[in-house]
């Protein structure tokens, strides 16, 4: 049959890394390490974290729109909680729950924590992590495509700017950024 | 009443025939058109792919003379998809041929029709009264309207077109065009190219089933062209069209009963029949598939709903 | 490659955010291409594109840096709702956008006798791939340029330069749809929304994914399943063209229309300038800052290297593909059709 002679083969480089091999288990290893220690200390860096990117970037609502009051569950694989994320212009939340009972959410989105730090990050590419299967949406996509459009609006530094927020720990939160930036570069090694 | 007298004006059209036909099924289709069927103008000529109007070529000026001595409108249309040297010959030699009864179905003819008379087919993307004018100007005085048109915007075309000088139709029966592409499934499904296709179209008269991976009926194929699997029927739909001020009903062709098809809307449009029961009697010629009227509804194209019907 | 003289293309790039069309230019774009918050563009999709405010801020961003933007109004507008368009062209005209990219017949007589002095591109839209259709667009609208719809070999376009007499501008990377640009009403076949009028294919709305316990993902299109991928395999978009069917005469899943590829003619490129293209298009207004700057500093490059006289070299950009998978298409030879 007619074919492109050029295609290539089609191939899912972020599933390259079979189950269960040292890579995986590695990327995987948060999930088990930090399982028994408490969500509750970190709600309030979570809260912190949102209520900055809400009150720097306005624009974002604007972007969002009727989406804003949705509920988006965000799930990294390979930690041991999921964030329910709220982007609501006047009392924006993001919280730490557990994966049981799965918390009420309008979407959800899928992927281990490097790939979906990488997307908010403006590193890596929404759509080619759908089409390499490294990122996982269901629910209503609508609303998943308009917070995607919305977030990557944001400056380049978002990350940076973020850590800059938190005050005299300002530094060591730079370098808890820049030393995830090459923690989760491993997760992919397609770019 | 107003709807009477806009019944009175109503004309049945036949669509040219979308699919490769044998010579002899398409010259006797039009034979017994041209005897039997209550319809007011014929479409004819190749809108799809170039390779096959050679065929039908040397019947065609013996088809358009029966059709004219039984009384009935001929004109010529074009294809819909204009690109290749063959293509812009085809389109030139029936601009040259059909005077001023030739129907534009892509900008490549309208290019040879501009400044006199002529009609615009259904491929040709007229949403808008601004576009309307514009083509009012360059001579267009007949404008088939693209199936996926909702109620309102042709309303506001139907009140244009009067003080244009233009007169408008709409499809309401057959499978629904929805798309056109410069590759050919049915050569690709064979292993073939457009080039080398073998006439691979000619073994499904009203296109080939598309289904879902759940088994659920989706789409047609036709060489380039992709049609809808269900049927439109607006017969429910014609008193509200003639209200609007569209006054041609466009039949598409289908190897079921066409002149059985074209009665019953002629029967409707008159008002002579109500819908439900033009309906039951058209699902009773075994018609391509389920019916649907979406698109005139503002819905997906696929769905049959029966909202206005109280109106009607 | 002999040192021969060619002229410098103007390479054309996708914005949907502010912070894209910045990267565009930050990239190398010669040229962004944008549009508004509304039906009046093909990408009209949730939480993208420009509000006027942004678009004069960009303007002026990319004009400060020698670049040009062009606003795309390049849907169809249904009768009675007209307004929109129109008010498109005028707040575009109004901020001397570059250019304006139309598609529809009653907007360009708009724009050509509202805004006489404003320079408009015909969009791949319009489908016009013939010197009659392309010349009737040029004579009545004085349209300066044509986007060539994706079914053209490159020795064809070449044909077509010395036909028409206006500019071209021909797609080089990024999604392509199998079915003319402009005369595609299957998304609103299965959702209930026009990509002519809506300006919105497989919108965001309509589309559902599962992924079962195996990982096996399906993809649906106003509840019609358009296609399903085993665990691992790369998915692309969930449009109806790039879908699996049953189908009489083939057992099992068949790609009836086109499989998941991604143009990519990055070695095409010198074939295309020789062949008179003025303006290479790079695809995705609806794709993340990450992939603007990938893709237009990939072909940034190579555009230099080839008026160098080098060969382009371009770097591995099969990650941002749908499929992870690369095609010529059309533009190297008929068998494509």
């Amino acid at each position: 049959m007619a074919r492109d002679e050029t295609a290539q083969p089609g191939r899912a480089p972020g599933n390259q890394a079979g189950r269960g091999s040292l890579r995986e288990s590695l990327r995987d290893l948060p999930r088990h390490v930090l399982a028994p220690l408490p969500l509750a200390p970190l709600q309030p860096v979570l809260r912190r974290v949102v209520e900055h990117v809400a009150a720097s970037h306005r624009e974002l609502f604007g972007r969002l729109g009727p989406h804003a009051g949705k509920k988006f569950l965000i799930d990294p694989t390979n930690l041991p909680f999921v964030l329910v994320l709220q982007p609501d212009s006047i009392q924006p939340q993001l919280v730490a729950r557990r994966r049981q009972p799965v918390p009420l959410h309008d979407a959800k989105i899928t992927g281990s924590f490097g790939v979906l730090f990488a997307m908010i990050d403006g590193r890596l590419d929404g759509d080619a992590l759908f089409f390499s299967r490294d990122l996982m949406i269901t629910g209503d996509t609508e609303a998943v495509v308009a917070l995607r459009n919305a977030l990557d609006d944001l400056d380049e530094n978002v990350v940076d700017s973020l850590a800059a927020a938190f005050g005299p720990l300002s530094a060591p939160a730079r370098l808890a950024a820049s030393m995830l930036r090459s923690l989760t570069a491993e997760d992919r090694h397609d770019r | 009443m107003a709807m009477t007298m806009a019944a009175a004006k109503s004309e049945l059209i036949l669509g040219p025939v979308p699919f490769h036909w044998s010579v002899e099924t398409v010259r006797d289709f039009y034979f017994r058109i041209a005897d039997e069927a209550p319809i007011d103008a014929v479409y004819l000529g190749e809108v799809v792919c170039h390779k096959r109007a050679p065929f039908f070529a040397p019947y065609l000026d013996e088809v358009a003379n029966r059709l004219k001595a039984a009384g009935k409108r001929v004109v010529f249309s074009t294809l819909a998809e204009v690109m290749l040297p063959a293509e812009r010959r085809l389109v030139e030699a029936v601009c040259a041929m059909g005077g001023d009864l030739v129907e534009a179905n892509d900008v490549s003819a309208l290019s040879h029709l501009a400044g006199r008379p002529h009609h615009i087919g259904p491929y040709m993307n007229v949403y808008n009264e601004d576009t309307l004018k514009f083509l009012a100007g360059k001579g267009a005085v007949h404008v088939s309207l693209p199936a996926e048109l909702p109620a309102n915007a042709l309303r506001a075309l139907g009140a244009a077109a009067p003080a244009l000088g233009v007169s408008l139709d709409v499809q309401v029966f057959g499978r629904v065009p929805l798309a056109l592409s410069a590759r050919c499934y049915h050569a690709r499904l064979t292993g073939r190219t457009k080039d080398s296709c073998q006439y691979a179209c000619e073994a499904d008269p009203d296109g080939l089933a598309l289904d879902t991976l759940e088994g659920t009926p989706f789409l047609a194929i036709n060489g380039i062209q992709t049609l809808s699997h269900s049927c439109l029927n607006l017969a429910g739909e014609l008193a509200d069209l003639q209200a609007m001020g569209i006054t041609g009903f466009r039949l598409s062709p289908h190897s079921c009963d066409m002149v059985a098809v074209a009665e019953i809307f002629r029967t409707v449009a008159d008002d002579a029949l109500g819908p439900d029961e033009a309906e039951a009697r058209l699902a009773a010629l075994d018609p391509p598939g389920p019916f649907a009227n979406g698109f005139f509804h503002g819905a997906a194209g696929c769905i049959r709903t029966g909202a206005d019907r109280a109106q009607a | 490659m002999t040192a021969e003289k060619l002229t410098r293309p103007e390479l054309v790039c996708p914005a949907g955010t502010p912070a894209s069309l910045r990267t565009a230019v930050d990239a190398g774009a010669d040229a962004v291409y944008c549009g508004f918050q509304n039906a009046t563009n093909a990408r009209n999709f949730p939480g993208l594109n420009f509000t006027p405010a942004e678009l004069q801020a960009a303007i002026a961003y990319a004009h400060d840096r020698g670049a040009k933007v062009l606003l795309a109004v390049n849907t169809f507008p249904p009768a009675g709702q007209t307004d929109l368009w129109k008010e498109a062209i005028d707040i575009g005209a109004g901020f001397g956008i570059d250019a304006i990219i139309v598609a529809d017949i009653g907007v360009a007589d708009y724009a050509a006798r509202r805004h006489p002095g404003q320079r408009l591109h015909l969009s791949v839209q319009a489908g016009a791939a013939s010197p009659e259709a392309i010349g009737f667009y040029c004579r009545e609208f004085g349209v300066k340029r044509v986007v060539l719809p994706r079914m053209l070999t490159v020795a064809e376009i070449s044909g077509l330069h010395q036909q028409i007499p206006c500019e071209i501008e021909a797609f080089v990377f990024g999604n392509i749809g199998m079915m003319a640009e402009g005369r595609c009403s299957l998304t609103n076949y299965a959702t209930g929304l026009s990509t002519n009028m809506d300006g919105v294919c497989s919108p965001a709305s309509q589309v559902q994914y599962e992924e079962d316990a195996e990982r096996n993902l399906t993809t649906r299109l106003g509840g019609f399943v358009v296609d399903r991928f085993a665990c691992g395999e790369s998915a692309g978009y969930p449009t109806i063209c790039k879908g699996r069917y049953h189908v009489v005469g083939r057992t099992g899943a068949y790609h009836a229309f086109e499989e998941p590829v991604s143009l990519n003619l990055s070695a095409l490129l010198p074939d295309l300038m020789r062949a008179g293209v003025t303006a290479l298009k790079i695809e995705g207004r609806q794709r993340s800052r990450a992939y603007v700057r990938n893709v237009v500093a990939a072909f940034r490059k190579a555009v230099d290297a080839v008026l160098a006289g080098r060969d382009p070299e371009i770097a591995s950009l099969l990650a941002l593909t749908e499929g992870h998978r690369e095609t010529q298409g059309a533009f190297q030879g008929k068998t494509w059709r």
